[in-house]
């Protein structure tokens, strides 16, 4: 019998694989041949790449599945996470911990892959926060945030995480430039008091984050980022806006200038200046927060941070003029190019590495701003990409000799040559393109099978859901001469940035569990045996187990009207995929949501007397409906004393 | 108007993708293979040998011979099955899972480990395995052990009878 059914099921999932296997001589929707099988992965198979995209204001990280462009999971970090406790759970809200104090929310940018030699290792994704300036690291082996550092001196930190070749550096700076340190001046002497910084954070073997210097620049708006590779190594490049210095309007009043600025820093020699103590020790306060070895998370208060001019460090920052209000600077696989995404420019500037040196050793320059000698447009340029778009903002390159530009007006990609710096293909977004990604796509060695448009506005393409919409992300095909569209998904908040690596990379690293012996939290229960109640004051604390399908103790007597009782629920599963939740009526907090072996802590305050259920939210068995217990709820001061059962 | 126009055009030309798609094949066989090869590995039925039906399926091959009882690796197991397995078992009573005061007089060293450390696949397709689980409704998760761990729990399952337990 069960012979027959499992010999059917398989005979149905051939008959799927036989109508949906593509032989390119399909009926094209628009053009695209066998657009659903190159995106199909059949059901139990895995797909090909993992994709990471920036969850935008949500705070947070999509993980997406690629081609499928299904959503695997989103990875909790700068903003709670009801669903697992994240930012909730006593031993996770440290991670929100800012100089500010406790900030619940965050608005993720560009995540960004960790790196050896210019390609991507695996290791680590970084993700930087606009808002209230932070750089998270993720831990690929967990998928969950592993620490949170801020950066001190910044403001809007935009032009961020971009790593160097080896992530010897992950890199802040200032999108927003303010008076650098704060003070409190008028808003309209900009000119005279706002400063803009370039934060280099340095990455440890363990990539543990640490604030190496911090370089003092002028206040214009630094945009974007990203670092030399080969022959470039040691270089970082930072776009800026707004040169103009304006302070209101920017729309009118930062578009004034033909020109704007990259801003070419050699951090090779920012680093000899420190050691050679020209930096100078600023009163920077900032947090840092990152799991302990008991797998809690704990903020340290740093103070103090080194900060270095190029007034009095020389050759170490350079200013390449680039039109008009560049955004995205994009360094090409060779190390050699360097693109900017002028979105008020009628073309794409692509800077030589090569010429920007010999510029830099004849000192080509038109000028200088505040130490920092401007170059010679003319003496650096290697082409300009003529008729790109209106609007082009980044640039990817696929590895075979080809950039994609994203064009937000036009709303399309343009594939152009490095070669000739000529156009040759363009596919139009569905709608308002911003970032684009090729996996490994800004690296010495990308995987150039598609490129992924990442949409700003989606209008018709869903069924529509009320006034707000999903962002939305484009798979695109372009292993062919021309770019194929293949696919639309929608995306979590909104997608700026993307970053996409092969499975193989990682997916047998996966942590499937915590191992109960290593489990070394402080409170931790981790037998039956163990489990008990306490009272401390009007503190209560509960230490409990749960395995399928019962928590220990599950009936508690004793707690009072106001007590703050302590739930450190250790999850003694040590099975892959066998979380259990922890919940309980009127808790003022989320749920908890334990992985095998871990210990999490919910805090409840009863406000009313009476005998209150908690129970398992996460399906676990087949008993998962009898996974329960009540507490009982006595007035303050009432004679009950505290008891508990166990088995 | 353009709407509704693009619409119908989307339809129609789904429609045609899967009708042109359905005529080609050709690379369908190793997805095909894929499933019957998942529904051999999942079937249940297969004939276990004798050496599997007395000693059970799992990482332990060979007959694992006890000798006189080890009582420092019977405490050594003792510290493990509080931790990873007392919350499901008791010595001399039914809780979770059955008593185990004389599991080690009714089954096999052997069994006993390959059950610890391959419950999965015991479930699947031992018999009397599947039996238990039609009488306890619980399967016993996989709790990451070890061979010499579940060796040290045998010993100490062999130490305990019901009434000795703490």
């Amino acid at each position: 019998m069960i012979r027959t059914t499992k010999f059917a099921m398989g005979l149905a999932a051939g008959v799927v694989t036989l109508l949906v296997a593509g032989c390119g001589g399909g009926t094209p929707i628009g053009g695209n041949g066998d657009a659903a099988s190159a995106v199909y992965v059949a059901p139990g198979d895995y797909d090909e790449f993992y994709f990471f995209t920036s969850g935008g204001f949500s705070g947070q990280l999509g993980v997406y599945g690629l081609p499928s462009g299904r959503l695997l999971k989103q990875v909790p970090i700068f903003s709670q996470w009801a669903e697992n406790g994240w930012g909730y759970t006593e031993e996770t809200k440290a991670m929100l911990e800012t100089s500010y104090g406790f900030v619940p929310w965050g608005d993720s940018h560009h995540p960004e892959l960790s790196q050896t030699d210019g390609v991507i290792d695996g290791r680590w994704l970084f993700i930087n926060e606009n808002n209230t300036p932070r750089i998270a690291r993720i831990d690929l082996t967990t998928f969950e945030t592993a620490e949170i550092i801020e950066i001190p001196n910044s403001a809007g930190n935009h032009a961020s995480p971009f790593v160097t070749q080896n992530t010897e550096y992950t890199v802040a700076a200032t999108r927003f430039s303010v008076p650098t340190p704060q003070a409190d001046v008028p808003i309209d002497s900009y000119k005279e008091n706002f400063s803009g910084m370039l934060s280099f954070v340095k990455v440890a073997d363990n990539g543990r984050m640490n604030i190496a210097f911090q370089i003092l620049v002028p206040g214009y708006n630094y945009d974007l980022s990203h670092s030399g590779k080969g022959p470039s190594h040691g270089w970082s490049f930072f776009t800026s806006y707004n040169s103009e210095q304006a302070n209101t309007l920017l729309e009118v009043n930062a578009s004034q200038n033909d020109k704007d600025y990259i801003a070419a820093v050699n951090w090779m020699r920012a680093e000899e200046c420190v050691a050679n103590g020209q930096g100078e020790r600023w009163a920077s306060n900032y947090v840092h927060n990152y799991f302990n070895d008991q797998h809690i998370a704990v903020s340290d208060m740093e103070n103090g941070t080194t900060v270095i001019t190029p007034a009095t460090c020389s050759d170490m920052v350079y200013y390449l003029p680039t039109p008009k209000s560049p955004h995205g600077v994009d360094v090409d696989p060779s190390g050699l190019l360097i693109a900017a995404g002028g979105k008020l420019a009628a073309v794409i500037p692509v800077h030589s590495f090569t010429k920007m040196i010999t510029a830099i050793e004849n000192e080509d320059f038109i000028g200088e701003v505040e130490g920092i000698p401007i170059l010679r447009y003319e003496s650096i340029i290697a082409g300009e990409v003529q008729n790109p778009g209106l609007g082009p903002l980044h640039t990817e390159f696929d590895g075979k000799g080809y950039a994609y530009t994203s064009a937000f007006i036009s709303s399309e990609i343009v594939k152009w040559s490095l070669e000739t710096f000529e156009v040759v293909d363009r596919i139009p977004a569905y709608y308002s393109i911003g970032h684009l990604s090729i996996p490994g796509g800004d690296t010495r060695e990308p995987w150039g099978k598609w490129v992924i448009a990442l949409n700003k506005v989606t209008k018709d393409r869903y069924l529509p859901t009320g006034p707000e919409l999903a962002h939305s992300a484009q798979l695109i095909d372009i292993s062919g001469d021309k770019m194929r569209l293949l696919l639309d998904f929608p995306t979590v908040g909104e997608p700026h940035y993307a970053q996409a690596l092969p499975a193989s990379l990682i997916k047998d690293k996966q942590v499937q569990i915590y191992p109960i012996e290593d489990n070394h939290h402080p409170r931790a229960t981790k037998r039956e045996a163990d489990a008990r109640v306490e009272r401390e004051g009007r503190n209560v604390r509960v230490y409990m187990t749960t395995i399928r399908t019962h928590f220990v103790p599950d009936n508690i007597e004793g707690i009072q009207v106001g007590d703050s009782v302590f739930f450190h629920v250790t999850n003694l599963e040590q099975d892959w995929d066998v979380p259990h939740g922890f919940a309980i009526t009127g808790a003022n907090t989320s749920e908890l949501l334990l992985m095998p072996g871990e210990t999490r802590t919910l805090v409840w305050v009863p406000k009313r007397i009476g005998v209150y259920p908690f129970y398992c939210t996460d399906f676990c068995s087949a008993l998962h409906q009898e996974m329960q217990g009540y507490a009982r709820v006595s007035p303050r001061g009432s004679s009950v004393p505290i008891s508990f059962n166990t088995p | 108007m353009t709407m509704i126009s693009s619409l119908t055009d989307v339809r129609l030309a789904a429609a045609l993708l899967v009708a042109g798609a359905v005529a080609c094949g050709g690379s369908s066989s190793d997805s095909a293979d894929a499933a019957s090869d998942q529904a051999q590995t999942g079937s249940g039925s297969d004939e276990l040998t004798a050496f599997q039906l007395e000693h059970g399926i799992g990482p332990v091959t060979e007959v694992v011979e006890v000798g006189a009882l080890d009582p420092a690796m019977a405490q050594t197991g003792e510290e493990i099955f509080a931790m990873k397995c007392s919350s499901c078992h008791k010595i001399d009573e039914r809780y979770v899972g059955p008593a185990l005061g004389e599991i080690a007089q009714q089954r096999s060293a052997t069994f006993i480990m390959n059950m610890i450390l391959n419950p999965k696949e015991m479930y699947e397709r031992h018999p009397e395995t599947k039996a238990l689980l039609a009488e306890y409704l619980s399967f016993m998760p996989d709790q990451n052990v070890t061979p010499d761990e579940a060796r040290a729990i045998v010993e100490y399952l062999r130490s305990a009878a019901p009434g000795d337990a703490e």
